[in-house]
């Protein structure tokens, strides 16, 4: 069921622009569909190894930052007779560029972070994130400050001298935006099965436990965020080139939080669940737009997300899926065969719990 | 097979172990009793690496593991069956035991013994696809013990594996114990039930505020008029 419902996702996504003539909706979906991608990178730390990382939008910003400033290029006066020049390279090279300066960071990061958990940590990652946007709004000789980077070039597909083609328009944005999107999915969805993936679940389990069953808990970390941080980065690259204008304020705090919002009401640790909250909450103030004041457009999406995290604290995608087990009883692992004697067994559980 | 030679650990400031020295022998069961705060469980996570001592050394089959990684003690054999049924609540009955053996790479090993560990434990085999937290307390130790065993260890190292049983179930649980021994796996226990712990074990260790006060056969210590008054109730 799970792989015929993911396959129509795919389908109905690859058909939308098809028949979705609204191009203001067409911008709404790409623009959800990069926080998407950026609220699954943070679910694969959030919601596998179990780490609350607020400075997300970090990566996001210097993944944006990067990509537009390899593709504008620049120059630095290092020295008061030496200028350092870089010139532009092409959009693809920069977002490379970009993911990979982002995934840098998140080693760094990661290898600072770590060494603290729980509210330690969660203020290690707001100040970097805070750090990050400081730089990008003071370092104005890189980054032209508040002003902003102007005219970043778009994404451009070409066959030389023969065929080319600048993603100007919405539509080859959306593909791309939903290629990114796929290979992200993908990429998650192979670690978190794979042997590193038990053992990140583990650390989030339980991580002194997973550290004496032979996890090197810091390595495997470090890794998720590497991950983590370079798919963010690539979300950045997507939106600085489709935007085509990027200023400090994507390092603003409300985009970790959307994010957060995002992966928890969709359902953390779940391979969907980052999608179906990206895009509720991407689209949702959107449609609000349409038949309410801007007040209460906020009141009514934070009473929505409340209700959610309310009725379903495990987020939507979780409580649909325990619905549907309900209803259709699919799978054997919920009450299976052998739960013989339930008397006794919740008999022991008390005593156990009592003493 | 374990040495222990003037341990010391602290928390801070605190001193939860001083100068703390023991044996294992090779294929003994030696228990470690004691009253809340005497230091029992900083020993064990010395032992496995879960700590970092502050001095003293960690002998294992001649060789110092010290302050060593828990994976690389691991590694050398020694298993740590943590307080306090610790298993992995959100995995499987299947995947926490797949985790026993994270560092084991023959698939063929793997399979026979997790096949004898159905056959000892049918209630696991039946629930492998069941989320561990939703076991019985009972069920969650002897998975929790299943675990540990996973590893294939020379050494087990056990943390008060009777805590939080039913009376019958205690039984069972140092039933299992005393089967692993005779299996030859060597056992460092660590139990408050003083009474079962001395009668089960080949040598004893009593230890008050981080220090080790008495040591002797498991008899011996029954009889010593000390253990008697403090921690046998009569």
């Amino acid at each position: 069921m799970n792989r015929w419902l993911t396959w129509a996702w795919v389908a109905f996504l690859l058909t939308l622009p098809l028949w979705m003539e609204d191009q203001y909706f067409l911008h709404i979906l790409i623009t959800s569909g990069i926080f998407t991608i950026a609220a699954m990178s943070l679910n694969l730390l959030l919601g596998y190894t179990g780490q609350l990382s607020l400075g997300h939008v970090a990566f996001f910003g210097i993944g944006a930052y990067t990509s537009a400033l390899v593709s504008l290029g620049f120059d630095l006066e290092l020295t008061d007779t030496y200028t350092f020049v870089f010139a532009p390279r092409p959009v693809w090279v920069a977002f490379v560029a970009g993911i990979v300066v982002a995934g840098m960071s998140g080693w760094l990061i990661g290898k600072i972070s770590f060494k603290v958990r729980g509210a330690y940590f969660v203020i290690v990652t707001i100040s970097f994130a805070e750090v990050v946007r400081l730089v990008a709004l003071n370092w104005v000789d890189l980054t032209e400050g508040p002003m902003a980077l102007n005219n970043i070039p778009p994404f451009t597909l070409a066959v030389p001298g023969v065929w080319e083609l600048a993603f100007f328009h919405k539509l080859p944005n959306y593909y791309l935006v939903l290629a990114v999107a796929i290979v992200s999915y993908v990429t998650v969805r192979r670690l978190v099965h794979s042997r590193i993936g038990r053992a990140m679940i583990a650390l989030r389990e339980n991580e002194p436990l997973a550290a004496s069953a032979g996890v090197d808990v810091t390595r495997y970390l470090v890794l998720a965020a590497i991950v983590s941080a370079a798919m963010a980065g690539a979300a950045g690259g997507l939106y600085t080139h489709y935007i085509r204008i990027v200023d400090p304020d994507v390092f603003l705090f409300i985009y970790t939080v959307t994010m957060v919002i995002m992966v928890i009401t969709g359902g953390k640790g779940t391979l969907a669940g980052p999608i179906v909250g990206g895009l509720i909450f991407g689209i949702l103030p959107e449609v609000l737009r349409e038949f309410a004041s801007p007040e209460v457009q906020w009141i009514i999406y934070g009473v929505f997300m409340i209700m959610i995290v309310f009725f379903l604290p495990n987020g939507i995608v979780p409580a649909l899926s325990a619905w549907w087990n309900d209803r259709f009883g699919a799978t054997p692992s919920a009450g299976g065969p052998g739960t013989g004697l339930p008397d006794l067994e919740a008999a022991t559980r008390t005593a156990g719990e009592a003493t | 097979m374990l040495e222990i030679d003037g341990l010391h650990c602290r928390y801070g400031k605190v001193s939860a172990v001083r100068d703390l020295t023991l044996e294992v022998k090779k294929g003994e069961l030696v228990t470690l009793i004691g009253a809340n705060g005497a230091g029992k469980t900083t020993t064990l996570k010395a032992i496995s690496g879960l700590l970092a001592p502050a001095a003293g050394r960690i002998v294992f089959d001649g060789e110092d593991i010290t302050g060593a990684a828990p994976r690389t003690i691991l590694a050398r054999g020694i298993a740590h069956c943590p307080e306090g049924r610790h298993i992995f609540p959100d995995m499987t009955v299947q995947e926490n035991l797949d985790m026993g053996c994270y560092l084991r790479k023959e698939p063929g090993g793997i399979a026979r013994d997790l096949e004898r560990l159905f056959e000892r434990f049918p209630v696991l085999a039946e629930r492998r696809r069941q989320m561990a937290g939703t076991l019985s307390g009972g069920e969650q130790q002897m998975l929790a013990i299943s675990r540990a065993l996973m590893s294939r260890p020379k050494l087990i190292l056990f943390d008060e594996p009777s805590l939080g049983l039913a009376p019958n179930l205690i039984e069972t649980i140092f039933e299992i114990v005393s089967e692993i021994r005779a299996q030859g796996v060597t056992v460092l226990m660590v139990e408050q039930n003083a009474y079962a712990a001395l009668e089960l074990c080949d040598r004893c260790y009593l230890l008050e505020s981080g220090e080790v006060t008495l040591s002797g056969s498991g008899e011996e210590l029954l009889n010593d008029p000390h253990v008697k008054a403090a921690y046998l109730g009569g």
